[in-house]
């Protein structure tokens, strides 16, 4: 157990450590001492400043995510039952997969104005296509016995989508919706760049407009903690959503 | 899938055509939804007008300049981003104690967005390529540092075994047993990374104004002209589309020897 702790712990003090000496001395105005970062963190980061600043953008990258999801699962499941919408469908997808998320933000700030609005509909229209896409594919790949045995019995309607559709495409949506995570935070912090009056991603460049470095720094801190804390509850969530399938594939491995 | 039969030839065509249908129907909406003034001509120009302003783009220097600016971020970015992914997989997969010290570490590291290091790298190089490359370069890595971790891990044991009781050096069984059958990860980390580079490289061009597609359209925006801008945002897309397709293509060419790609039904 604690050579455990040890090896997950280890590294990371270390580094933190080494940081924290090599920059003590630090003379370097862009690199301050990892002190004065610290110390600007907790003067930064206080509880009003999380309501006013991290609270909005947490608020619509939640609004945006779930947005995302739901139109994803649900124009997914339509187009991958569907082998024909799928075949027409399909170029047109990949396309807009291909664009880069972030070009969309001044053809959205022209429909949306500078709004939460316009923030939450740039989350969306970044993270709807891999969630889509995963979905699709999901769908098509659902086991051909399965959906002729629930065929058979006369499966169809809301059973055949609840108990056959969206359990064997679940692993597949986990994966789209694991991508749109990562891209939803993206998205969040570059829409807050363009126009905004608070939020993270405003209040972080600001910091850098007026070289105010140390907690500029700390900004980025926080940004990175908040990502690996999404992505860890995310984490958590899959494994419980999808406990049966992590335990099937473990037996067939192992078999 | 050597020989696809008509069968097979006729789904395939009649997919392809389907695919067409579909977006000359995405075309002709674009074209019509302005016109019958559902959606302001201002805010979505129609079709017609965004070809335009993409034939009076291409024929300008400016615009191959920006394109080449874009490509040569991604495409040295993307390589140092594959080499150093590459490297640091391997050395940290073949070696356990190190593969548990930094599995924390990576999996501390991987999630923090790469755009949280864009006001660093405005101090730090300006609008410059520098700028670029560090966001691509941070963004791409992790894409392939995992894949290759994930690779390494599904090494056959048994043939590792075999390579270790026939004394195989540890570079020979780096070079003739780890590194064959981490391959294909390593494919799909470098897919993943080439879609990625290119998102980071145009979103860095597009905040920050370093020199490429981004800052044209940027420009595009604030000058107000507006099929142009849309006409540079499709361009973006097509640069995607075409990475993925290429990279696809050349993973199947390049590993039509392995098991991943020889089983796969014909797609």
């Amino acid at each position: 157990m604690i050579k455990r702790v040890a090896l997950v712990l280890g590294l990371p003090a270390a580094l933190f450590a080494i940081w924290y000496v090599a920059s003590a001395n630090s003379e370097s105005f862009y690199v301050p001492p990892l002190r004065r970062i610290l110390e600007a963190f907790v003067d930064t980061w206080t509880p009003d400043r999380l309501r006013a600043d991290v609270l909005p953008s947490l608020a619509r990258l939640g609004a945006g995510y779930l947005l995302a999801a739901l139109i994803g699962i649900a124009l997914g499941i339509a187009i991958g039952a569907n082998p024909w919408l799928r075949a027409a469908a399909e170029p047109v997808l990949e396309f807009f997969r291909a664009v880069p998320p972030p070009v969309l933000v001044p053809v959205i700030m022209l429909f949306a104005g500078i709004g939460n609005g316009m923030k939450i509909i740039v989350i969306v229209s970044g993270c709807v296509w891999p969630i889509l896409l995963n979905t699709v594919e999901g769908v098509r790949a659902t086991d051909g016995v399965l959906s002729d045995t629930a065929r058979a019995y006369g499966i169809t309607g809301p059973a055949r989508l609840r108990r056959l559709l969206l359990p064997a495409a679940s692993p597949q949506i986990a994966a789209g919706l694991r991508q749109a995570l990562s891209i939803a935070i993206i998205l969040m912090v570059i829409s807050e760049m363009f126009a905004a009056s608070n939020g993270l991603g405003f209040t972080i460049v600001q910091f850098q407009r007026s070289f105010a470095i140390p907690e500029m720094w700390s900004g980025i801190i926080l940004l990175g903690l908040l990502g690996f804390l999404l992505s860890e509850l995310f984490r958590l969530a899959e494994r419980h959503v999808l406990a049966w399938y992590h335990g099937l594939r473990d037996v067939q491995r192992r078999s | 899938m050597t020989q696809p039969d008509t069968a097979a030839r006729t789904i395939r065509g009649g997919r392809a055509a389907l695919g067409l249908a579909g977006l000359a129907v995405l075309l002709i909406v674009v074209e019509v939804l302005p016109r019958s003034g559902l959606v302001s001509a201002d805010f979505l120009p129609p079709t017609s007008r965004i070809v335009a302003a993409l034939g009076a783009e291409a024929a300008t220097d400016a615009f191959w300049l920006a394109v080449r600016d874009t490509l040569t971020a991604w495409a040295i970015g993307l390589a140092i981003a594959v080499a150093a992914g590459i490297a640091v997989g391997i050395v940290i997969g073949a070696v356990p104690v190190l593969r548990a010290l930094t599995a924390s570490t990576v999996e501390f590291l991987r999630p923090i967005p790469s755009v949280a290091l864009l006001p660093l790298a405005v101090l730090l190089y300006g609008s410059d390529l520098g700028s670029t490359l560090l966001l691509v370069v941070y963004a791409a890595f992790w894409q392939v540092l995992v894949q290759v971790l994930y690779g390494v891990a599904d090494v056959d044991p048994v043939a590792e075994e075999t390579a270790r009781s026939f004394r195989f050096t540890a570079w020979a069984r780096i070079r003739h047993v780890l590194w064959p059958s981490a391959l294909p990860f390593v494919f799909t980390g470098v897919r993943l990374a080439a879609s990625v580079a290119l998102v980071l490289a145009v979103t860095t061009e597009l905040v920050i104004g370093a020199p490429g597609l981004g800052a044209v359209i940027a420009v595009a925006q604030s000058s107000n002209a507006i099929p142009t801008m849309y006409a540079l945002i499709v361009v973006t897309g097509l640069l995607g589309v075409t990475i993925n397709l290429a990279a696809r293509v050349a993973e199947r060419r390049l590993l039509s020897w392995h098991q991943s790609v020889r089983g796969e039904a014909p797609a």
